[in-house]
């Protein structure tokens, strides 16, 4: 049973530095799947501690950039004892191949998992060819 | 090691470092199953009492169980993802299955009064060291 293996501890890539960034703090690659369909993109990040009021989701250029912030200020005034992993910002973006329909875009986020679903511009649907 | 936080720039740098910097304390080396199990576990001190905070992205707060006893704190559960048959896949890093991780903390608590919390992802177990385990004073006459 697939359901029943054991969770192995992944440990958090840190985002590589392809530009240079103001903000002194190290950066964290969500755990993410991407699906495909016919209709649209579906995009299923893991962002613990990211509440729906500190991600931020655009798309420019058939990129999609996604960047979730936790609330540090949770961790005002407590001392770490003992860590087994770091905590900080999260920040992906993918591009993506097929032409979106921007207006169309809905994200939402539960548990700390972020799901975005991207539908496929008309134009870029696949369509059916019928043999004469 | 008193951390500041007044610069919001400076102060997760910090704290980062600071938890970096914890990372390879042997400090409840006996006490929980170790390095490499699920959940990580990150803790915290808070004056005498302690803050355990661990990160279950995407777990129901229905399929997560918290036991206390003695000193011990069980965390069990499972984390499903339903995936999308029809759809063809392009990244497939998420794990899911079932965990169960136990830790004891090296002060004594009393298991009715420890908090749990869940949100966003994150739990929180708030341990408060029990009355009778506060250092008390000891006048001099």
């Amino acid at each position: 049973m697939a359901l029943q293996q054991e969770l192995q501890v992944q440990p958090k890539r840190e985002v590589e530095k392809k530009r240079e960034r103001t903000v002194p703090s190290a950066a964290f690659l969500p755990a993410t799947d991407i699906f495909e369909t016919d209709h649209a993109l579906t995009v299923i990040m893991e962002m613990p501690g990211v509440g729906k009021e500190n991600v931020d989701v655009s798309v420019e250029n058939d990129v999609v950039t996604v960047e979730g912030r936790i609330d540090f200020s949770k961790y005002e005034g407590l001392q770490p004892v003992y860590t087994e992993y770091n905590v900080g910002n999260y920040m992906r973006s993918f591009q993506v191949s097929s032409k979106i329909e921007q207006s169309g875009i809905s994200a939402e986020i539960t548990d700390g998992v972020m799901t975005l679903v991207l539908p496929k511009a008309e134009k870029a649907k696949p369509r059916k060819i019928a043999v004469g | 090691m008193p951390t500041s936080f007044n610069n919001p720039f400076e102060a997760l740098l910090a704290f980062q470092r600071a938890l970096e910097a914890r990372m390879a304390s042997d400090w409840m080396d006996a006490t929980t199953t170790g390095l490499g199990s699920f959940p990580p576990i990150n803790i915290f001190q808070k004056g005498d009492d302690f803050v355990a905070v661990i990160e279950l992205p995407g777990v129901d707060k229905k399929d997560l169980n918290i036991e206390a006893k003695e000193n011990t704190i069980r965390i069990s559960g499972r984390k499903t993802i339903a995936y999308d048959e029809a759809a063809s896949v392009h990244r497939r890093e998420r794990v899911f299955g079932v965990f169960d991780r136990t830790l004891s903390v090296p002060i004594q608590i009393d298991p009715d009064v420890v908090k749990a919390e869940y949100r966003d992802g994150v739990l929180a177990l708030f341990i408060p060291r029990a009355e009778r385990d506060k250092p008390r004073a000891i006048e001099i006459r």
